[in-house]
């Protein structure tokens, strides 16, 4: 996991070479020294290399995921203050006030749809729902998935079984499906759409989250710990939660790709966001009589998911190569 | 191999059991919109005696635990009760669409095996070259691409601009199935069915070969003086290929599920779509049968493919040993 050890017995620095806190050489010239990819770029000033830290370091590197961040930091920065920019430079999202079906041009840059509404400032505030319900949803998942995974790892036999049992009901049904039959129950709108994207994301979680328990379990530090006598509360958040918390940020950061797209259809079949709210799966449903007529009402909502979905697989890929997780693909 | 076959089917009940309690669950009245009665009465005037006689039919006067039992009873019989909007049975109206999903995920499966695979192979035979850096983008690209949008895209080039640019001679037709169905239909609709998982194919299909190609025994076979050709044919790609295989087999269940987007996009006539309709109009049999005879179906399929790992893999065999 991390590539940098410190070892005793390292050199310590001539005055004006690279040196790490402790003083010691980063930068190892002896014949068969280990050369340590990035260690260059470690201000002199880190005190403590946490994982986070680490993982930046590489991720940094990785140029598509450094996009992807840009990417999806402009365009929630854009939708969050969009208010800021109601009506001096674009539109509020509901007003219909202008020509129908206008095509792109300087005052409308996305074109105006069938009720006379900017489509470009539908197309940012369509970030809203989302941008929210990926982090939401996937937030429910994991809070899900992390608990029962963890209990389902860590005290194993009936309980296990249990859970697994449960998990493996949830990955019969065919994903579709299962939200849509959920929705039904539950109702439309980006609430409900939050909730059922949630409750179905679990079992993958906690299947990840479960076998990475599995594997430090049985590690030496876990049973010093509990040798010492600290609780299982503490070993699992103290000991285990760091230790088998990478696999879990990797499949979080895709998953949240994959719960957009699901919003997006939800919303495109008329069971997620309703109107007059923008999004993009609702506009691209309003779009399909149109598409002779009005390309670019198809063209730039879809082209909007497109983007921010590649995103957080791109992240996803960085982390995961930060993050040194190995995964099936 | 008996033995593994029959342990699977074990396994396969308590899941069974738990999809369909999970169902009836949804099914509660009360937990959803709508009077199921006034929906089956329809136009008729409810009386009293009216909602007896539908409640005494349809069990809806017993016990839950005893209303589960009558719908596990009736699902094990192959009854999958009536439709409330259409008064036919299920069973009949799910019949008329299953073949046609089934000829749209073979169609789509067929993509994925020539264009996948395909791509797979090129991409990590020439690696680094114009070619794999081409596959590995689209593939990033493709996966990130909602399928209904693709679906909408396609039918806007091929249906519509492709019209209008020659004239009205040169077109692909952009819903439904055709009258009576043909090829042609089918080509956008498996198109964009298969898109994700054609993506998923050939990152696949790459990462096996360049594995494969990393091994003794090709470089055995090259040393021996084979051609190159021999030697990612004949001996990387039947390694490499059992994963794939996998997937492919995994996801010809899943396609036969039905696929809503898809089928709605292009008017297809399938299980996905009218499950979506059923939920629509709140036909509860409809949309529960469904489900349930997706969700049997999607498990056959899968242990089918994990008896096929052993008829392809000679290195795995299922005996009496743990899996």
């Amino acid at each position: 996991m991390n590539g940098r050890k410190k070892k005793a017995g390292v050199p310590f620095a001539q005055a004006g070479e690279p040196v790490d806190a402790g003083g010691h050489l980063l930068k190892d010239e002896r014949p068969g020294a280990v050369a340590i990819p990035g260690a260059a770029d470690i201000p002199a000033s880190r005190k403590t290399r946490t994982l986070a830290g680490d993982a930046w370091l590489r991720l940094r590197k990785n140029k598509l995921a450094i996009a992807g961040l840009v990417w999806l930091v402009f365009i929630a920065v854009m939708t969050i203050s969009a208010d800021l920019w109601v009506p001096e430079f674009f539109a509020d999202p509901t007003s219909t006030e202008f020509e129908g079906l206008e095509p792109p041009s300087a005052a409308h840059p996305f074109g105006t749809d069938r009720i006379g509404r900017d489509v470009f400032s539908r197309v940012v505030y369509g970030a809203r729902p989302s941008l929210s319900v990926g982090v939401l949803a996937v937030s429910i998942s994991l809070v899900l998935g992390l608990i029962f995974g963890a209990l389902s790892g860590y005290y194993g036999g009936l309980l296990d079984s249990f859970i697994m049992r449960t998990a493996d009901v949830f990955f019969a049904f065919p994903y579709m499906l299962f939200t849509i039959a959920l929705l039904a129950v539950l109702g439309p709108g980006l609430q409900n759409v939050f909730i059922a994207i949630g409750i179905l994301g679990w079992p993958s979680i906690a299947r990840v989250f479960r076998s990475s328990i599995l594997s430090v379990k049985e590690t030496e530090y876990v049973d010093a710990a509990r040798a010492m006598g600290a609780s299982d509360l503490r070993i699992m958040s103290r000991h285990i939660l760091p230790n088998a918390i990478a696999p879990i940020i990797v499949y979080g950061t895709m998953s949240i790709g994959g719960a957009i797209i699901t919003e997006a259809a939800l919303s495109y079949l008329g069971m997620g966001v309703q109107a007059p709210t923008p999004s993009w799966g609702s506009m691209l449903s309003e779009a399909k009589a149109l598409m002779t007529a009005a390309p670019w009402l198809t063209i730039w909502p879809g082209f909007a998911i497109l983007t921010t979905v590649l995103s957080f697989v791109l992240m996803g890929d960085g982390m995961r190569d930060a993050l040194d997780v190995k995964m099936k693909d | 191999m008996f033995k593994y076959v029959m342990r699977r089917l074990f396994q396969m009940i308590p899941v069974f059991l738990g999809v369909t309690l999970m169902l009836f669950v949804l099914r509660i009245p009360g937990l959803l919109p709508g009077d199921p009665i006034q929906l089956i009465v329809g136009e008729r005037e409810l009386t009293p005696a009216l909602r007896a006689e539908i409640e005494e039919k349809n069990h809806l006067n017993e016990p839950l635990h005893i209303q589960y039992g009558y719908y596990v009873g009736g699902l094990l019989q192959g009854d999958l009760g009536e439709s409330y909007q259409k008064s036919r049975p299920v069973t009949e109206i799910l019949g008329d669409k299953f073949p046609n999903t089934f000829r749209l995920a073979f169609a789509a499966i067929l993509v994925e095996i020539i264009v996948g695979v395909l791509a797979g192979i090129i991409s990590a035979v020439k690696q680094y070259s114009f070619w794999d850096v081409l596959v590995t983008l689209s593939t990033s690209v493709l996966v990130s691409v909602p399928v209904f949008w693709l679906g909408m895209l396609l039918q806007m080039f091929f249906g519509i601009k492709l019209k209008e640019w020659t004239g009205g001679s040169v077109f692909l037709p952009i819903s439904g199935m055709g009258n009576p169905p043909d090829f042609v239909h089918l080509i956008l609709p498996a198109i964009t069915l298969a898109s994700v998982s054609t993506a998923y194919v050939a990152r696949i299909m790459r990462s096996q070969m360049l594995e494969a190609m990393g091994q003794d025994y090709i470089r055995t076979a090259m040393a021996k003086g084979l051609t190159e050709r021999a030697v990612v044919f004949k001996h990387a790609l039947k390694n490499a290929l059992i994963p794939v295989v996998t997937y492919i087999g995994i996801d010809l269940g899943a396609l036969m599920g039905g696929a809503i987007l898809t089928e709605s996009v292009f008017s297809w006539p399938g299980v996905g779509r009218e499950i979506y309709l059923a939920v629509l109009q709140r036909d509860w049999p409809v949309v529960m049968g469904g489900v349930v005879v997706v969700v049997v179906i999607v498990m056959f399929v899968n242990l089918l493919v994990d008896i096929s790992y052993a008829a392809l893999d000679p290195r795995i065999r299922y005996g009496g040993a743990a899996e």
